[in-house]
């Protein structure tokens, strides 16, 4: 039985079941680094970029990606990691920075290369709030200080 | 383009970041505030990010894997400048060591954004972004603590004294400096390191530190063809046998 070849659509949904090991919420569609995808009758081939260079996710990303790929019985799967493509916060779907909200993280402005804005406390809203460090627990992450609650929250770095 | 040439820029950039990321993973636990325990943790990560991504290009022009090219090649073969070899030292030097290194490197990538060989213009274009962050940390902290006591302001400027004449070692010709320059794969190190000074003398202006005037940076050169300090060799047999142990866990 020969099966047609998925179309770039249906692989982009197939994905949105690989999430980001470090943000639960997050696909690695909505996170913005599935950066190709050709399908043909050879096969799928995807190419992923990495958020931050050093990010040690994309590996177990990777592997995600291609098991995920083959459990749809398809045998030539093809994935590589691009290092020198940019990536930015920018790339992020709605429907990523509706993940990022619900795990607790504050976003990073819609537009990375725009003015500095400051983060939105996720705890009560308030924009008074003040970066205490731009390095966190990940590599994507900064630490904030809110001004009204005081609270401490994590926010997903603008690059 | 001069394939020689490309893959003498690509080691030194490669060699720098992976050296002084090992560097700066060293205060893992040790920082004078936990802050900056995590700071000094995540630009080690980043830079050996980078370093990662330099070695993927050299591999890319017909050279060994990424995991060889940092983990098995011998000292004379690596091209990182004194600076970086240096032990951490106290933390006022490891933050002025941060705080040269990283002007430096924010010089280099805006130039390299316009480099002729595509994809490292490519890959400068990504690290710029990421880098921010280690240029906005070095700059904030050596302002704030310059602002802070005099006993602080003065480590600072016993640190800068000591760390200046060693970072001039970043910008050591070697025999390719011209044919990078005339192929416009990179300026000239004069002129980086003439942007890279004016850029440390806007950064200073105002926090009472100053470069220091009378120094002798001579025995600080030879990185760059290979002619290391005494650190480095130690460094490199420590990182290769963690290596050895667990293949999948330096990066
Ligand atoms: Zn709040």
């Amino acid at each position: 039985m020969v099966r047609p070849n998925p179309t770039r659509e249906q692989v982009l949904d197939w994905l949105q079941a690989v999430k980001d090991p470090e943000i639960p919420t997050v696909s690695v569609v909505d996170l913005g680094v599935i950066s190709e995808v050709e399908t043909g009758p050879d096969g799928v081939r995807v190419e992923m970029i990495p958020t931050f260079s050093g990010c040690h996710a994309l590996g177990f990303m990777q592997i995600h990606v291609e098991e995920c790929l083959r459990a749809q019985g398809l045998e030539q799967v093809e994935v590589k990691v691009n290092r020198n493509k940019p990536w930015s916060s920018d790339y992020l779907t709605e429907a990523g920075r509706r993940g990022l909200r619900a795990h607790g993280l504050a976003l990073p402005p819609r537009h990375a290369d725009g003015p500095d804005e400051p983060a939105e406390c996720p705890k009560c809203g308030s924009t008074r709030t003040q970066l205490l460090s731009p390095f966190g627990p990940t590599l994507c992450r900064a630490i904030h200080q809110c001004g009204d609650c005081l609270e401490t929250f994590e926010q997903f770095k603008p690059v | 383009m001069n394939t020689e040439a490309l893959k003498d820029l690509l080691f030194r950039l490669a060699d720098d970041d992976l050296v002084i990321g090992h560097r700066n993973s060293e205060w893992t636990g040790i920082g004078p505030v936990l802050e900056e325990d995590i700071a000094f943790a995540s630009m080690a990560q980043d830079c050996v990010g980078h370093a990662q991504s330099y070695y993927t290009l050299i591999h890319e022009l017909g050279e060994a894997d990424p995991d060889r090219l940092a983990f098995h090649r011998s000292e004379k073969d690596f091209r990182s400048c004194h600076l970086v070899e240096q032990p951490i030292g106290d933390y006022a030097f490891s933050l002025i060591r941060h705080f040269l290194y990283d002007l430096a490197k924010q010089v280099r990538l805006e130039a390299l954004t316009q480099s002729s060989y595509a994809p490292l213009a490519q890959l400068a274009d990504r690290i710029r972004r990421e880098h921010k962050y280690a240029r906005m940390h070095a700059t904030t902290w050596v302002r704030q603590l310059a602002a802070g006591s005099d006993e602080a302001r003065l480590r600072l400027q016993s640190a800068l004294n000591e760390a200046y004449p060693m970072a001039l070692g970043l910008f050591e010709s070697t025999d390719f400096t011209e044919t990078l320059a005339a192929e416009g794969v990179q300026p000239a190190e004069s002129v980086l390191q003439s942007r890279w000074q004016q850029l440390l003398e806007q950064t200073l202006a105002g926090t009472g530190l100053s470069l220091p005037g009378d120094f002798d940076a001579a025995a600080y050169m030879g990185g760059r063809k290979g002619y290391h300090s005494e650190h480095l060799g130690p460094m490199l047999a420590e990182m290769t046998e963690v290596y050895a142990l667990d293949p999948e866990a330096v990066w």
